[in-house]
């Protein structure tokens, strides 16, 4: 969706358990929220990192995976029919003359709101990059960390790094377009699942795909595009595959990103708040979840919600000015119940 | 209880061990920086060290989860371990890692 305007209420950069739970805070206010992630699916934390662990610390909740706590959120919040922007980064923040917010992704995705959130929890997850001399250089064409279209990849050499499900997945999904491909893999063995591994192993055994024990070492070419990758096998040394392409994955980091340049203070890479409002060094923009910090900030998931209660009292007073809040409960209050949906 | 560990820039700093911890919370307690993002539960291979030689065997050997999450670090090593699966106790009384650089940038 290039190019793409929005206005809404609330802006909430981050789809984790907090910025989700956010959007019912707000929701039961009346006001209406956008949320925006790098990731392709909301959960945060809970569903990257795990999805079929267990949390037990949820009042009245005994037990929950990650996904299902992820699940649970996506279906309380569905009433007040959030707008998602997955994939993408949220990447500058300009104030408006008339002091909404215009937020813009890295996909040209522009949200104007008069409240921006911060849910960032541990930073936006990006991918783990190899430390690989003049890697930069080759980010613009030959490497990459993702497949956003297969057909850019037909009649390449291309080698793919990594042992779990994203490697072999892509491995043998490129498989019938590429003019070659070589999984390098530090082991004999992987974390993917077995079918993928299985099925990799019989094109290697046929001799249509390659498949190096090894790690990577050095990538050598010109002007930014790839002629081959070098790699380090414990038997065989140095060894240099002829590739146009490098694909590494090796899962998932968190880096604070583009909110470094928002012009909030930060300690530490966290956003200082207090603990009325949860509001920044900047009027209108607050940070609730991980990614905050106060005296006696503990990063718990219950943590985050009690903030986002909070955050959502103080950013009506800023989207309806001059609206008096009546404090209702959602047992017994018609209106809350209607905005619900349950009613 | 002691553990020493080198940084990536080969600083080696000695710092109290506690027995029943981890040695990710160890070090990051004595606040090196180590990134462990998923807070010790083998879910992000982001506390990355490297072991000794002489401490290998009384590290023993890795488990099956801890191989596969190994799978996400980078420059694996043969002594490459997730510093969250290691507890200590008085037979690791001295013991010596390395941190590798996946575990800090
Ligand atoms: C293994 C593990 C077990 C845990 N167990 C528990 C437990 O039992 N109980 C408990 O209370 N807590 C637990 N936690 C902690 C809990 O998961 C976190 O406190 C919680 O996820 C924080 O939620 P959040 O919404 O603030 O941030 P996150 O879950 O970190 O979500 C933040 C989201 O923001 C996105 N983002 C950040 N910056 C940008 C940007 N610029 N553009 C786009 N997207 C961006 C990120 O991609 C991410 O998806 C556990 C954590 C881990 C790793
Ligand atoms: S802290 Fe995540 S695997 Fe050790």
């Amino acid at each position: 969706m290039t190019g793409a305007q929005h206005e809404t209420d609330v802006v909430i950069i981050g789809a984790g358990p907090v910025g989700l739970f956010a959007v019912f805070e707000l929701g039961l206010l009346g006001l209406k929220a956008h949320l925006i992630d790098i990731l392709d699916r909301p959960g945060g934390q809970c569903a990257e990192l795990y999805p079929e662990k267990p949390i037990y610390d949820i009042p009245a909740v005994p037990m929950c995976t990650g996904q299902e706590l992820t699940d649970r959120l996506m279906e309380q919040i569905k009433a007040f029919e959030p707008t998602f922007h997955f994939q993408e980064m949220a990447e500058r923040l300009e104030k408006l003359p008339d002091d909404r917010w215009k937020l813009t992704t890295d996909q040209g995705v522009a949200i104007t709101a008069r409240v921006v959130v911060i849910a960032a929890g541990g930073g936006s997850f990006v991918p783990k990059k190899p430390h690989l001399e003049g890697l930069e250089q080759f980010e613009a064409g030959s490497v990459f960390y993702a497949v956003r279209k297969i057909d850019a990849f037909r009649g390449k050499r291309i080698v793919i790094a990594g042992g779990g499900d994203s490697a072999l997945d892509w491995a043998l999904n490129l498989h019938p377009v590429a003019e070659r491909i070589t999984v390098v893999h530090h082991r004999d063995g992987f974390r993917a699942a077995p079918a993928s591994v299985e099925a990799m192993r019989m094109l290697v055994d046929k001799g249509a795909m390659d498949f190096k024990i090894a790690q990577l070492d050095s990538l050598h070419g010109a002007d930014g595009a790839l002629s081959s990758v070098r790699v380090k096998s414990k038997t065989d040394g140095l060894i240099d595959i002829p590739a146009d392409t490098l694909l590494p994955f090796f899962g998932l980091t968190m880096k604070l990103g583009p909110i470094a340049d928002f012009g909030l203070n930060l300690h530490e890479n966290l956003i200082p708040v207090d603990t009325e409002k949860f509001e920044s060094s900047v009027s209108s923009i607050f940070a609730i979840g991980d990614i905050n910090t106060y005296p006696g900030k503990l990063k718990l998931i219950l943590s985050g919600f009690h903030e986002g209660a909070l955050m959502a009292q103080a950013a009506f007073a800023y989207c309806r000015p001059g609206e008096r809040l009546r404090f209702q409960y959602t047992t017994s209050s018609s209106d809350l119940q209607k905005k619900l949906g349950v009613r | 209880m002691k553990v020493i560990v080198t940084g990536i820039d080969g600083t080696v700093k000695e710092i109290e061990g506690k027995a029943g911890w981890t040695l990710m919370e160890i070090i990051r307690d004595a606040g090196m920086p180590i990134k462990a993002e998923c807070g010790g539960a083998c879910a992000c291979a982001t506390c990355h060290v490297y072991i000794d030689d002489e401490w290998l065997d009384a590290t023993g050997a890795r488990s099956e989860e801890e191989e596969d999450m190994i799978d996400l670090a980078l420059e694996v090593e043969d002594n490459s371990r997730l510093a969250c699966q290691i507890e200590m106790s008085e037979s690791l009384d001295g013991i010596r890692v390395k941190l590798a650089r996946d575990a800090v940038l």
